[in-house]
This record gives C-alpha cells, structure tokens and sequence, in this order.
C-alpha cells in the first residue's frame, strides 16, 4: 500500500505582525493583547496598569477629589514642540491643576482609525509617557477601540484624570473679588499659530513652536506659598480673551486689561499680522491666568517667574467693581475697547 | 515687532490726535474706504481720540461685505456639486446665501476648503485632476492680482480643471457713485492704501477735481489712520480737494506696474452689482474672453442666476456711510455675527461686526455719537 503524502497545511495562518492598525486590533483578541504588551502598558508602566485589571485601584487620598476629562482631536496629529499625545496629557494635567489640584493618575482611551502606522502610535505612546513623567502622573487605565478607514482622522484620544486637593481653597470665577490682580503666566498664541502653520503649509523664517507644557508645578507653589488664589483657568482654544470673557460672565464683574502687558512672541505677532488674526484669540496649550489679591500680586507673580513655564509670568490687568460682566482692553494707544467672544474659530481675512 | 510697533505709538498717536484738534473749527464726514481700515479704528477706538466734530464714515471697503447675494447663491450652488473642490478665502465661509452659508455646504459633504492664495487652489488641482477645483475669486483691486496669475498659469500650464468664480470691484467707480448719490454725507477720503499700492493714485486726480473733496491714500496702522485724517481735514479746512499719499513706504503714483499689466491681460472691466449698493457701471472685473474656459459662471451654468436682496438689513446704508450700525432695529438682536442678517455682520473687516466686537453696548460712553 501506498504511504499517505505527507500532511501539509494549506490553510493559511492569519497574519498577526501588521505594522499598521487594523479592524482585529481592537478586536479584544490576542492582535489588541499584543498592542498593549508590546507597547502600551511598558510605555505607561505602573503597578494599577500592570496588574491588568477592568480599573485601576488605588487609595483614598486626604482632602477633595478634582476629576476632569477631554477629548483630543487635534490635526495634523505631530506638530512643532509636540504631538496628540502631549497634549492629551498636559491638557488634562492642566484641568485638575485650574482647580488647585496636585494630579495623580490619568486614564487614556485610544480610539484608532484602520491602517494608522503603528508606529505613529508608538510615537503617540512615548510621547504621553514621557510627558506623564514630566508631569508626575501615572496612565494607570485605559481602553483602544479601532474604527473604519474613513471614520476617524488617524487617532483620537480622551484622557481623563484626577486630582487630590490639599488646600481649603475654593478656587473658581465665584470667588474672583473686586480690586484682584490678573496675571498672566506667559507669552501667548504659540499653540494656534504653529498648528496652523502645519496644517496650512505656512512657511515662517523661524519654526513656532507650541507652548504645550504641564502647568501643575506652578500652580502649586503659589498654594504652598499661601498665596490666596481666587480663580484660575488655562488658556485653550479661544485663547485668553475668551478665558477673561468666561470668567467675568460667570463672576458678573468687569475686568480690564492691558494689551501692551501681554507678550506675544514677535514671530507669532507677524504671523497674526500677515493672516488677519488676532493673537489673543489664539489657542494656547501651556498658558494660564490667574487672579489673586492685589496685595499679594508681586509675590505670586515671583514665584510664577520661578518656574520655567511660567517664567513669563506678568500682571496684565485688575478686576474692577462695575458688574457688567465684560472685559476691556486698554489699546497701545491708549484707547480702551471691550473684548467680545468670536462666535467660531478665527477666520483669516481676504486682506 | 518692527514696521508695526513704531506705527501703535501712544505718544505719537496723541500728539497727531492734538494737531487735528488744533486745526478743527467746523464738523467734517471723512470716509475711510477700506475695510481693513474700519477694523483698525474701531480695534483701536481711533475715533475716541478725535474732536467731536470730526465725525467717520465707514464705506464700502471690505469685499465680502459687497460681495452680491446671487453671488454668494452661486458659490453655494457649484461647491454642492460632488465633483467640485471649492477653494476661498476664510472668512467667505460664514457670508449668508439665501439657503444658507458655505460652512453648512461643507457639513452637508461638499468639499470646501480654505487656502490662503488662489496659487494654492491651482496647486490642489494639480493634484486633484480628476476633480473640479473652483476659486471664490472675491475682492478689490488688491486681490486681483494674485488671481489674475492664478488664471493665467492655469492657462500656460494647461490645467483644464480649474476655475474661478469672479467677483472682483473696484474702488473708483465706488466712490464716484456714493458721491453722486443725494443722501451723500461724505466730505473727505481715506483710500486704501493696499488698493492704491497696486493701482497707484492717478484715477483720484480726476475723481478729487470732479467732485472737489480731498482724498488722501491712508495705511492701516493706528498712525497712518491719524495722520490720513490729519491731512484730510487740513485740505477740508483750507478749502483744498487734492490728492496726497500718507501711505508713501508703500505706494507709488504709478502703482505696480506689472501687476496692472497681468490684471490688464486677464480681466475686463464690467458693471457690478454690490451688495446693498446695488449696481455700478464699470466697477469691477470679469474674465476676459481668451480666458473665458476658466469661468466657473459659464462652466457650470450659473452664469443667468438672479436674486434681490433682503429688504430688512440696512447694510447697504451703513456701506454708504448714510447710517451707522446702532441705527438698525436688528443691530445685536435679530442680527449677530452668529445669525448675520447682513454681509457687513459677518466679516471681521463689516462694520456692523467690528461694532458689535467691539461696542456691543449701546450705552458705551465710548460708542461712536451718531
């Protein structure tokens, strides 16, 4: 009798080395195992996270709980100074810091669009670890969904985070008082005019970078320095004039400012100039204001100076007794006008 | 920065605000022309620092603001077209139709984008030759020429899909006819200075003659803006109606002769109509007839398509400088730069918008007396 042929596979075996996303990455399988051991939970690594569990569980802190989320959305996903994956966490970091909190723990929900390079998501990654690091936060859970092509615009990301409150300190546009000092951390419009840049192909003599940093550190110097802070708020899209223009809503009161106090790089000025923009308006992810008590004004904007992203930091305008809820601006000319909310994003003019 | 900063000077500014009250005895209407010169006195609350009597119109500058709404109508038709790439300037985005915006086109699927040169809109039909990529080509004399090069390499260089929707104007003519007009407030001009660094100043000569009021070629800055009225009411003062250049580290008499010369070569003068104005004889341009494939009128058969104004906005009052924005039953209520009734709501450069940005009160110590 004849032998057998020998046995042969020709069933072929599903290839599982992509170097792209694909619909079986978020599949729940042994394809999303893989992108989370191979490059998500190394990256982050910390013990609530590699413990693998449906959440991370950790202990009770003393004093208030902050908790904040956002989404991130942002396109091109790699721009000058940085990427969606730093400002998916400075962003949230700097949420619970506009509390007053110290943050703790971040969580981060990736939602990945078919045939995304997996290594943009490696970058994406790298970029959310170190700069978690940098702002003493832990990625302690998350989740990964994969769309369609088409549905999503490469990646998207939500973090979400909390904070612990070590203070009693209300800090919020209620308690802005009458005669408070506004002060303002930094130069501002970096972020919009670099995002712009890229995404329109515009070409400076010099590269704009954004302003994208985690602002907690100063922000918990003046609570430690026992400087009474009354309000504080980072400056993102909108840019600083929609920020002043939320805040005297919300605590009925005036506020003025002085245009020529607020820095604005000279790059940045120009490329307002040649755009028809206005800078303050401009998106800004590392910049924030704050409004304390007159009194103690110089000694905050000192320890603001202290810190290099804040290093900045000025006085630009006070909080006057009117309840109008409206803020003006002194002009370089001297001339005062009131700042109004645009009603969409900045649209560059004809001429 | 240099070149701006030296023009925002707040000694300067009060020492030329000074000379103009020194030199004001009786109540002078000065008109600025252009758009980007509104913005500027209303960002700048230029008109704080002026004597009572001088008072400023705002006219008709600002080209989305007098783009006409069958225009507008038109640019929303052909970017609904699926096979179109629809290319304009930023804030033509917002500008009503009478069914809706470019902005609600683009939610519905049409492919609407912003570049920032029309050269862009050719590059994207380059790259796109299987779509029809069409350029809103709006505004004065100061885009014309960026748009007449557009059609013009698109001709040498044989792109068959490309087009431009042309709505050009031209600033002469327009202050030939609101200076005709009965209701005419206007003693002296501020003309644009961007206008006027393409076109040079030579056709004021014959309009400043005509119809005797000084008309002086003015920048943007808060300084040039001063000084433009400085010399303005200098002239009216003295009884002169002549033509002087504030704008000099710009513009030249003759202008810029090469940019004439393309815009000569592509474009034809035509009657236009502008919104809120109505139409004026030989105010604008149109494609000339070498260039007519480039026409996305005639490519997509709008060319025909007519439609009246709506009656209610009085913008085409306040573009003639005859009532100001506070003036308007709608102003801040019925009409915002959310739900603009009217063009000049909704561009930066549109008076009623620079107004409602930057005085929405109408109680403001310091909104403009009318």
């Amino acid at each position: 009798m004849a032998r057998p042929p020998d046995f042969t596979a020709n069933c072929p075996i599903p290839i599982s080395t992509h170097d792209f996303v694909t619909l079986a990455h978020g599949g729940g399988g042994r394809m999303m195992h893989n992108l989370l051991e191979r490059s998500v939970i190394p990256a982050f690594g910390n013990q609530p996270l590699e413990s693998r569990h449906d959440g991370a569980v950790m202990p009770v802190a003393q004093g208030r709980l902050a908790f904040t989320t956002d989404s991130y959305v942002v396109h091109p996903l790699f721009f000058p100074g940085g990427d969606i994956g730093t400002i998916a966490v400075t962003g949230t970091v700097n949420d619970l810091a506009m509390c007053g909190a110290r943050p703790l723990c971040l969580s981060a929900a990736f939602i990945l669009e078919e045939g995304l390079p997996l290594a943009t998501f490696d970058r994406v990654v790298a970029s959310m670890a170190a700069t978690a690091k940098a702002a003493s936060v832990n990625i302690v859970t998350g989740d990964t969904k994969v769309v369609d092509r088409g549905k999503g615009d490469g990646m998207f990301v939500n973090t979400a985070g909390v904070g612990v409150i070590e203070h009693d300190l209300v800090i919020a546009p209620t308690q802005v008082r009458p005669g408070d000092a506004v002060l303002l951390s930094g130069d501002v419009g970096r972020h919009g005019v670099a995002i712009m840049a890229v995404r329109e192909g515009l070409q400076f003599e010099t590269t704009i970078e954004t302003d994208c940093a985690p602002l907690a550190a100063p922000v918990l110097a003046l609570l430690a320095a026992q400087v009474e802070v009354h309000c504080l708020r980072d400056l993102t899209r909108g840019g600083l004039a929609t920020s002043l223009i939320e805040i005297a809503e919300s605590s009925r009161l005036h506020v003025e400012i002085r245009e020529r106090a607020i820095g604005v790089e000279e790059n940045v000025c120009g490329a307002c100039e040649i755009l028809g923009l206005d800078p303050l308006y401009l998106a800004n992810e590392g910049r924030f204001v704050a409004f304390v008590p007159a009194a103690q004004a110089d000694k905050a904007v000192g320890i603001l100076r202290s810190h290099p992203v804040s290093a900045g930091a000025t006085c630009i305008g006070t909080v006057g007794d009117v309840q109008d809820k409206m803020v003006t601006l002194e002009s370089r000319i001297g001339t005062r006008r009131i700042l109004d909310m645009h009603s969409g994003e900045q649209l560059p003019r004809i001429c | 920065m240099k070149y701006v900063d030296e023009y925002r000077d707040q000694v300067q500014a009060e020492r030329l605000a000074q000379a103009i009250a020194r030199i004001t005895t009786r109540p002078w209407s000065i008109m600025e022309m252009c758009g980007g010169q509104t913005h500027s006195i209303v960002k700048y609350g230029i008109d704080e620092l002026l004597p009572t009597q001088i008072s400023l119109l705002h006219g008709p500058g600002c080209p989305v603001c007098v783009t006409p709404l069958e225009m507008v109508d038109k640019a929303l038709q052909i970017a609904a077209r699926p096979e179109v790439i629809f290319c304009s300037f930023g804030d033509m985005l917002r500008v009503p139709g009478s069914g809706g915006d470019l902005f609600s086109v683009k939610a519905m699927g049409g492919d609407v984008r912003i570049v920032y040169s029309p050269l862009d809109a050719l590059k994207l039909a380059r790259e796109n030759p299987l779509r029809q990529v069409v350029f809103f080509a709006v505004g004065f004399e100061t885009t014309a020429p960026a748009n007449a090069m557009a059609v013009f390499q698109a001709h040498t260089q044989k792109i068959p899909n490309f087009t431009v929707l042309v709505s050009h104007v031209l600033v002469p003519p327009a202050i030939a006819a609101l200076l005709d007009a009965p209701d005419n407030r206007t003693q002296g001009f501020l003309a644009a200075g961007h206008v006027c660094t393409v076109m040079g100043f030579e056709e004021y000569f014959r309009l400043a003659d005509r119809y005797h009021v000084p008309i002086v070629v003015t920048g943007f800055e808060p300084l040039d803006i001063l000084q433009g009225i400085l010399l303005c009411v200098r002239q009216l003062e003295a009884g002169h109606a002549e033509v002087e250049n504030q704008y000099a580290r710009s513009v030249q008499r003759e202008g810029n002769r090469p940019a004439q010369a393309l815009m000569e070569k592509v474009f034809r003068v035509v009657s236009r109509k502008w919104r809120g104005v109505g139409e004026i004889p030989r105010s604008g341009y149109c494609l000339r007839d070498e260039f007519s494939a480039y026409d996305a009128e005639l490519r997509f058969g709008v060319a025909d398509y007519h439609i009246d104004e709506d009656s209610e906005c009085i913008s085409g009052l306040v573009l003639r400088g005859v009532k100001r924005p506070h003036e308007c039953p709608a102003f801040g209520g019925r009409c915002t730069p959310e739900r603009p009734l009217g063009a000049t709501m909704v561009s930066g450069e549109g008076t009623c918008a620079a107004y409602y940005r930057y005085r929405r009160r109408q109680n403001d110590p310091r909104a403009p007396q009318s």
